[in-house]
């Protein structure tokens, strides 16, 4: 049995990931807290994904929590190429100047 | 180990990475030439496809089956069509750079995983591949504003949906304690196993995937990622993606969590609806043919998940039916907005096609077509997908649903005969340029498709059901 009861892990890892779903919606300021948000979000499943796996005794989880640390930096080096392409285009990366197309 | 069962994926990313060596040894022309290996590539990957055996591989991860092998060759079709549509706008809008078609390249890749993915692994790992690309292509055109925000929108949305999905898969295994879509059908099979975990972590999954497909309420990102990415990117993401998304979709929920039907039917019938609705009442104001285009790709997502939520393998094939004719009427009607171009630059306006009967009867009578099938008039194939998707809904007594389907596909007829009423009844505008001969190409063939899709309709409705007893019931 794990020293920390399961459900513990598990309150842990939704509040981070409510937190990084907020953080992408009530953010008005600037696009790099949206890109730390959405690792926020990545890591909040990463320690559900190992929680899961040491209770369960089964190692695919820990695998998949490998693969996510991955594809999560290979994310972060997309989204900030992104940034950059879109700051110097625009002159500036605040989240209310992402507007020129609507309705 | 049966590796060869992945063979057109391997031969598919080797002649990837050896397109971007040979890209840049070669001093010239380099960006033809990479989209010719390109095509060439998928034409063989096809062919394997093709010559595919059925089994499953890679420690239960990866299967080769008749869905598989029906969902590979469309989104092959779909993948090829839209690199012969990027070539010629690539060189005119001076974006000539060889990792573009490489980069439509490795998505496909990742699609054609989506497609084989027998575990929740193997699933993501599809997934992030094909979006990872397409954040790139979106935001391809770098010097142009729209296009980097469309990039910037796409990238943040798509990071949401992906985070989602994730936080649903991890549920779903520690809840039902495997990843295998095998194990995980054999084991919610029993009701006690399907714990209120494993329910919600379905509702993370379905969200992620309803992302992709944009259905309703996660379309948010559709109209400016549409509008602002360079067109053939529009056509690809309209296109191949969406196959791959809804394939995956059918997957998961008729395998793995097909006996949890009573608890995703509501859903998946909400999302239908609010699609329907969302996808012909917002396009009617629309005046940029390509968010028009945006709009009318929600709908059509939302006639597809009429037929999932029928839950049935009749159900199943009329979605496969439904996004055999959406790629090619789709990919038949980007190629006709890519030859409107005045003076050498693109025009997207609705306004802009006024008169095009009389200055380019061909252009018109083509898009003529596709506006009409994708409203769904008998005998083209748009009136076909629907048939079947509304006949799977109707035999498991959904009637409301079937008749919001054919109350919205009316109001959505307005706004695409309305473009029709354009192009042959208002004054002429000027004339556009001379299109290149590959846009043609790509516009005959996905016409004569959708033309003549009656006369072969019997082979492509056995292979869909094959297709959908392979993975439903």
């Amino acid at each position: 049995m794990l020293p920390v009861p399961l459900g513990h892990y598990l309150t842990v890892s939704a509040i981070l990931l409510v937190l990084g779903i907020f953080g992408i919606f009530l953010n008005r300021k600037n696009v790099i807290v949206i890109l730390m948000s959405v690792e926020l979000m990545l890591l909040a499943v990463n320690l559900n994904l190992v929680a899961f796996s040491a209770a369960l005794n089964d190692l695919a989880g820990q695998i998949l929590a490998m693969f996510v640390l991955t594809v999560a930096a290979a994310e972060a080096a997309i989204g900030l190429a992104i940034v950059v392409v879109y700051f110097r285009n625009r002159g500036s990366i605040e989240v209310e100047d992402v507007t020129m197309m609507k309705g | 180990m049966s590796w060869t069962l992945a063979l057109p994926e391997i031969v598919l990313s080797c002649a990837g990475m050896a397109i971007l060596v040979l890209g840049v040894l070669a001093r010239e022309n380099a960006f033809r030439m990479a989209s010719m290996f390109t095509v060439g590539a998928m034409v063989l990957a096809a062919v394997l496809v093709m010559a595919g055996v059925p089994g499953l591989g890679y420690s239960g991860m990866f299967a080769v089956d008749a869905f598989s092998g029906f969902v590979k060759l469309l989104i092959l079709a779909a993948a090829i069509l839209a690199v012969i549509l990027s070539m010629d706008y690539i060189e005119q809008e001076n974006l000539r750079r060889f990792e573009f078609p490489v980069l439509m390249l490795f998505a496909t890749v990742g699609m054609m995983l989506m497609a084989s993915a027998v575990n929740l692994m193997s699933l993501y790992l599809g997934v992030e591949l094909m979006s990872l690309s397409i954040y790139v292509l979106a935001a391809f055109a770098r010097d142009d504003l729209r296009s980097s925000e469309a990039g910037l929108k796409y990238f943040v949305l798509g990071a949401l949906a992906s985070g989602l999905l994730l936080y649903g898969i991890s549920l779903v295994y520690g809840f039902a304690g495997t990843m295998s879509f095998g194990d995980l059908g054999r084991l919610l099979s029993d009701k006690d196993h399907a714990s209120t975990g494993v329910t919600v972590g379905v509702v993370f999954i379905v969200a992620g995937l309803s992302f992709k497909i944009s259905a309703v309420p996660f379309h948010m990102w559709t109209p400016d990622v549409y509008e602002g990415a360079p067109t053939p990117v529009t056509a690809f993401m309209g296109t191949a993606p969406k196959v791959a998304a809804m394939a995956l979709l059918l997957r998961v929920l008729g395998g793995p969590f097909g006996h949890l039907l009573a608890q995703w039917q509501q859903l998946i019938v909400l999302v239908a609806i609010a699609s329907m609705l969302l996808g012909s009442l917002a396009a009617i104001g629309q005046k940029n043919i390509k968010r028009l285009m945006a709009y009318s790709s929600i709908g059509h997502m939302g006639y597809a998940l009429v037929g999932l939520a029928a839950g049935t393998p009749l159900g199943v094939k009329g979605v496969l039916i439904y996004l055999v004719t959406y790629v090619f009427m789709n990919a038949g009607a980007f190629a006709c907005i890519l030859a409107m171009r005045r003076r050498g630059r693109a025009v997207e306006g609705i306004s802009d096609l006024a008169g095009l009967a009389r200055t380019d009867l061909g252009l018109a009578l083509w898009l003529a077509v596709f506006m009409f099938s994708m409203a769904g008039i008998p005998p083209f194939s748009g009136f076909w997908g629907k048939l079947f998707i509304f006949q799977a809904a109707v035999s498991q007594g959904m009637w409301a649903l079937a008749v919001i389907g054919v109350l919205t596909s009316v109001i959505g007829a307005y706004y695409y005969i309305r473009i029709i009423k354009v192009m042959f009844f208002d004054d002429s505008a000027e004339a556009f340029d001379a299109r290149p001969a590959s846009l043609s190409v790509v516009a005959v063939a996905g016409g004569l498709f959708t033309v003549l899709f009656f006369t072969f309709a019997a082979p492509v409705e056995a292979a869909a059901l094959a297709a959908a007893k392979a993975i439903f019931g």
